[in-house]
């Protein structure tokens, strides 16, 4: 959908109470307010570095917020499209299932925490534990990552065009991750892995969703769980 | 949780608003905890007017209410009599803020302050710096110091959420225990009895059980020492374990570390004209120009230090 083509209504959170947006967002009924049409976008605008800005959607909608944000932003994210322009706070896209989520600026900890599905693009960098938990989940960070980043992640993608913190990919389960800068630290059974045919073309694909189609993704190590940690082993128990 | 605002105004045409600015940073983060809030203010000519030393004070410890008690003019005439020579105070609602010529000295004014109010609190002194404690919400409290009105070069601020002492004055941050000093924590020390065990064998008292204030004597104890600010934190950094965000200030300096997981927040903005820290960016929002500010989060273990 054009983002010039569809109707949309500006939401002044200097004036309009966050829970009125997320209701509205959220297809409730608000008194004194009329409900959004089935493809009309939303622009939030003085946001404030509020938290909870625009959870729990779970319709085909372009969401725009003007400025920053606090925690938790678009978290439990459905089918919408929100993009963020300028930082967001922790746990932004915290369980996200599907859709997408882009971040114009840097991000807290915890972005993408626990998400099933969907997109996540941050254009800055973003603080530790991006990934965490992540199941199914991509995530494009156009700049670095912090520490613990995607620890026991279980499925889904984190692409990183700088570079990663201290114990990347700790405890690490079918997530594949992919960096092209240095990597501070492994976690426990993370492991850099060869980069095949497939690896560069899902790579590609990724890049190119997320607005940095240019990159080479052959300039990118491949990092996956060396899978020795998936049943306890005596030996292994100094690792966990 | 706690929230903790600081700001270092680097133009000195911002130095009427310090107290305005610091408070919408402090009510901002009312919502990280509400049971007490202090601030420690560097350069208020009212509080520490120049050519003076300086002695903030709480006459009962236990006191919660948004006063202090007592009268500036019983509290004049009681210390004037200890001390023997003229002492001028300021009523800062909870607290009282006294001050006398520089020549009478900073530990004499502690000594009078200690010797008339022995269930007091001395929560700081020095040339340049005013710290006010007590309990309440931080919107009452900003009012009752009045903080809106203040001025000077330099701030920190705490709302706090109690976990490891009593909601008291003692409990409240900043904890400001060498000369000039101050510090605020969001966060717990785990091994807070074990650094003031190791403190109270070399001689170091303590004003109450709280787990920051072990951490502010230890970096006193090392700036006494004649370290720096930037390296006594890193020493603290290997010495202490939890978690914490903290921010230690000076007349000079203004510094801010977290610990290695990092998990507790903290939002660096920096601007031309001032270097802001708070817990949370929304703290940020009014400040003048923050929209060409430089905001990033600190890295864990790395110690951000600004002077003047």
């Amino acid at each position: 959908m054009d983002a010039l083509t569809v109707p949309t209504r500006e939401v002044d959170l200097a004036t309009t109470p966050l829970r009125t947006l997320n209701a509205l967002l959220q297809g409730r009924e608000v008194t004194g307010e009329t409900p959004l049409g089935a493809d009309e976008g939303v622009t939030v605008v003085n946001p404030r570095g509020a938290h909870a800005v625009a959870v729990g959607l779970d319709a085909p909608r372009q969401v725009r917020v003007a400025g920053h944000v606090g925690y938790y932003a678009a978290g439990m994210n459905q089918r919408a499209d929100v993009v963020i322009e300028g930082n967001a706070g922790v746990g932004v896209a915290e369980n996200m299932m599907s859709g997408s989520v882009v971040v114009r600026g840097n991000v807290s900890q915890s972005a993408g925490a626990t998400a099933h599905g969907g997109l996540l693009v941050v254009e800055g960098d973003a603080a530790a534990r991006c990934g965490i938990s992540m199941k199914g989940v991509d995530i494009v960070v156009g700049g670095s990552i912090g520490h613990m980043s995607a620890f026991m992640a279980q499925a889904g993608r984190l692409v990183v065009r700088g570079d990663a913190g201290e114990a990347l990919g700790d405890s690490i389960y079918e997530a594949r991750i992919y960096v092209r800068g240095e990597v501070a630290s492994l976690g426990a059974d993370c492991v850099a892995k060869e980069m095949r045919p497939e690896h560069l073309e899902e790579l590609a694909a990724l890049l190119k969703a997320a607005g940095f189609e240019d990159d080479d993704p052959a300039a990118y190590t491949r990092y996956g769980s060396a899978r020795t940690l998936y049943h306890f082993h005596v030996d292994n128990a100094s690792a966990y | 949780m706690c929230g903790i605002v600081g700001l270092h105004l680097r133009d000195p045409a911002l130095h009427p608003r310090l107290g305005e600015l610091l408070t919408g940073m402090l009510c901002e983060m009312q919502d990280r905890g509400a049971d007490s809030a202090g601030v420690a203010v560097h350069g208020d000519p009212r509080w520490s007017p120049a050519g003076h030393v300086t002695v903030s004070f709480v006459p009962e410890a236990s006191a919660t209410g948004l006063g202090s008690g007592t009268t500036d003019a019983e509290a004049v005439a009681a210390l004037t009599a200890a001390l023997g020579s003229p002492v001028e105070v300021v009523d800062a609602g909870p607290t009282l803020v006294a001050h006398v010529p520089a020549e009478v000295g900073t530990d004499a004014l502690v000594a009078a302050v200690r010797a008339t109010y022995p269930d007091g609190l001395v929560a700081g002194f020095g040339t340049d710096l005013a710290v006010l404690k007590g309990v309440g919400h931080p919107r009452d409290l900003a009012a009752a110091y009045g903080l809106p009105a203040a001025q000077g070069w330099q701030g920190v601020g705490h709302t706090r959420m109690a976990t490891e002492s009593a909601v008291t004055p003692g409990g409240c941050h900043p904890y400001a225990v060498g000369p000039d000093q101050c510090l605020v924590h969001n966060g717990s020390f785990a091994n807070h009895a074990s650094v003031r065990r190791e403190l109270r064998a070399a001689g170091v008292e303590f004003d109450s059980e709280n787990d920051t204030e072990v951490g502010a004597r230890f970096v006193a104890d090392r700036l006494a020492a004649g370290y720096d600010v930037a390296t006594a934190l890193k020493e603290l950094t290997t010495t202490f374990d939890g978690f914490y965000t903290l921010l230690v200030a000076d007349r000079d300096s203004f510094a801010v570390v977290r610990d290695a997981i990092a998990c507790k927040p903290a939002v660096v903005a920096e601007h031309d004209d001032w270097v802001a820290v708070a817990s949370e960016y929304r703290a940020l929002v009014g400040l003048p120009g923050i929209a060409q500010a430089r905001i990033f989060e600190p890295e864990p273990e790395r110690i951000y230090a600004w002077t003047r």
